[in-house]
């Protein structure tokens, strides 16, 4: 979900610089310290929206409440059966696709924009705004535009297409393609963005370097390679990071472009869950589907931190 | 940097950029250029430009969809939060940055770990909770949420800002004394006012533009945001794609002004903190 992109962004690199001052002595010692009542309205907010409903919904996933009636503890039972089921499976294999795709695709096309924004003079401001605009308009009328105006063979231009002799087809109606169908929309409205930070990174890097690298007859490759990747490399590992988490948690979407379907060729855990609480009120079980969305999410960062981890020491 | 050199090489640059600019414009103009024609007319080809442009259909949706009431509910909604996220995260961004008070490293990670947390994983109890006490369809369960949702993010983005507040300054207030609220309005606030102005267009942005939570929690036609309000009426107009293009014209307008205005203050907000990392 772009929309939460800076604010998760500002998020983590925050604390990179947190953990560099911890050693520092205190300035001055005041009695007595009441500062910490500062903290106290943004916590208890946190605490009562985020995580007392939290740990309810780890509890809820062991039991079959419907939404009104008692809850009874029903232990790994919901567990048991999404884990049995296939269209669990075929939401977490569609989680997966869809996050290595949306971590990769976009990643290099951005960083190829941003890399020729960096050749020319005139024009940079006006062709980041025009990249970016589509972060700034809500995904579910981007996600109607694609639907009724793009991918429809009765409105859109795939309709249009067709009328021409060129054989395209809704991707959104074909089990194959409505998972990819999707991904190509969050993709479109999601590359200006990484181009617009890339292009913030790549001019920060000193320019005699780079030009140190073209005077001494480095190709332009190998100015890119040599020069320009190990700078920015901070900022496309932190992207890459983002990338994965944000598309993990994908539900608007596939919830305005397919609603998951046809069958579950496009389920992600994250409608699964949805569906399940508020259209068949299976609480229980929807928030089975939550814990295994966020074990699973959780997953895929430590195997992103450890193979960071490795690389950096190699 | 001036890599290409030659001018054919820059032309091609500008043909490639061209072409990426197109393909992100062309279905936002799509959009507001099928607005103003009629549905027979999109049926026919979705391409053609509005020859007899309607621009009458922006009045008529306008007051069909009652788009006015929400995009007021919008704006209550965003003003109520950027309110709360900004007062309470300043608060707890100053605590933070200064280290003064025991656990603040524990308190960070707390925040940094709810960014990761999926929405699926509060929202159930939160949904039934606010059903029992009747806040379903009310701005107040919303704000709240939004509060706790983009305080983390508001909390991180005005540390750096404090950080930047020089202690002597806090020192000087205190040697005359004053207290710690003191100290933070008088001192603190309006040296992390631009921080502040940041966090508030990124918020109104992100609530406007916001999905899940508005069409979970806001089911009435009366008490939806804008966005809520469009998701309403896909299925109302789904026969009438003018009409549904002029809605969306409409909500989308105000975010893309908006960011055009500010677009200088909000791509140094949204890559600072990507790339100084």
């Amino acid at each position: 979900m772009a929309d939460q992109s800076a604010a998760d962004a500002r998020a983590l690199t925050a604390t990179g610089a947190l953990s560099a001052n911890i050693a520092r002595p205190m300035r001055r010692r005041k009695p007595p310290n009441r500062k910490w009542l500062f903290l106290l309205p943004a916590l208890i907010v946190s605490l009562c929206v985020v995580l007392i409903p939290v740990v309810v919904t780890t509890l809820l996933a062991f039991t079959d409440w419907n939404g009104f009636s008692m809850p009874h503890w029903v232990g790994l039972a919901n567990f048991v059966t999404i884990l049995g089921e296939a269209r669990f499976w075929a939401a977490f294999r569609n989680n997966c696709v869809y996050t290595f795709l949306f971590a990769t695709l976009p990643m290099i096309c951005s960083l190829f924009a941003a890399l020729l924004l960096m050749t020319i003079r005139k024009g940079r401001t006006f062709f980041q705004v025009v990249y970016f605009l589509p972060v700034t308009i809500a995904t579910v009328i981007l996600a109607q535009i694609w639907r009724s105006m793009i991918y429809s063979p009765t409105s859109g231009v795939v309709g249009w297409l067709q009328s021409v002799g060129i054989p395209v087809d809704n991707p959104l109606v074909n089990p194959d393609t409505s998972l990819l169908g999707v991904l190509f929309v969050d993709m479109w409205s999601w590359w200006g963005y990484l181009t617009v930070i890339y292009f913030a990174a790549l001019r920060q890097v000193d320019r005699s370097l780079i030009e140190a690298a073209l005077v001494d007859g480095a190709s332009r490759w190998q100015t890119f390679w040599h020069v320009l990747r190990p700078s920015i490399l901070p900022t496309i590992m932190f992207m890459l990071l983002m990338s994965i988490i944000w598309s993990f948690k994908v539900f608007d979407w596939i919830y305005v472009l397919t609603e998951g379907g046809p069958g579950f060729s496009s389920e992600v855990l994250a409608t699964l869950g949805y569906k399940t609480a508020f259209q068949s009120f299976e609480v229980g079980r929807a928030s089975a589907y939550s814990l295994s969305m966020s074990l699973l999410g959780m997953a895929a960062i430590v195997v992103y931190l450890r193979l960071q981890a490795r690389r950096e020491k190699v | 940097m001036e890599l290409g050199t030659g001018r054919l090489a820059r032309l091609f640059v500008y043909v490639l950029l061209g072409a990426a600019a197109f393909s992100v414009a062309f279905p936002l103009a799509l959009m507001a250029l099928n607005s103003l024609r009629n549905n027979f007319d999109i049926l026919l080809t979705p391409l053609g430009w509005p020859s007899d442009p309607d621009w009458g259909v922006f009045w008529r949706v306008w007051q069909e969809a009652q788009l006015g009431r929400a995009i007021g509910n919008s704006l209550i909604i965003a003003g109520g939060t950027v309110v709360i996220v900004c007062t309470i995260s300043s608060m707890a961004a100053w605590v933070i940055a200064r280290k003064e008070v025991p656990g603040w490293m524990v308190v960070s990670l707390y925040f940094l770990a709810t960014t990761t947390i999926p929405v699926q994983m509060f929202i159930f109890p939160l949904y039934f909770l606010m059903a029992q006490l009747g806040l379903i369809n009310s701005p107040i369960a919303v704000i709240i949420i939004y509060s706790a949702i983009f305080t983390p993010f508001s909390l991180f983005l005005l540390r750096t800002y404090v950080l930047d507040v020089p202690m002597e300054l806090e020192e000087a207030a205190r040697i005359d004394g004053a207290s710690d609220l003191r100290v933070f309005t008088h001192v603190i606030i309006p040296l992390i006012t631009p921080g502040l102005l940041t966090v508030a267009l990124i918020v109104c942005l992100n609530v406007w533009n916001e999905f899940l939570i508005a069409i979970t929690f806001l089911q009435n036609a009366d008490a939806a945001t804008a966005t809520a309000r469009f998701y309403q009426l896909t299925g109302r107009y789904g026969n009438n794609l003018a009409d549904l293009m002029a809605v969306a014209t409409i909500i989308a307008l105000p975010t893309v002004i908006f960011f055009v205005f500010v677009q200088r203050r909000f791509i140094e907000g949204i890559s600072a903190g990507a790339v100084k990392g």
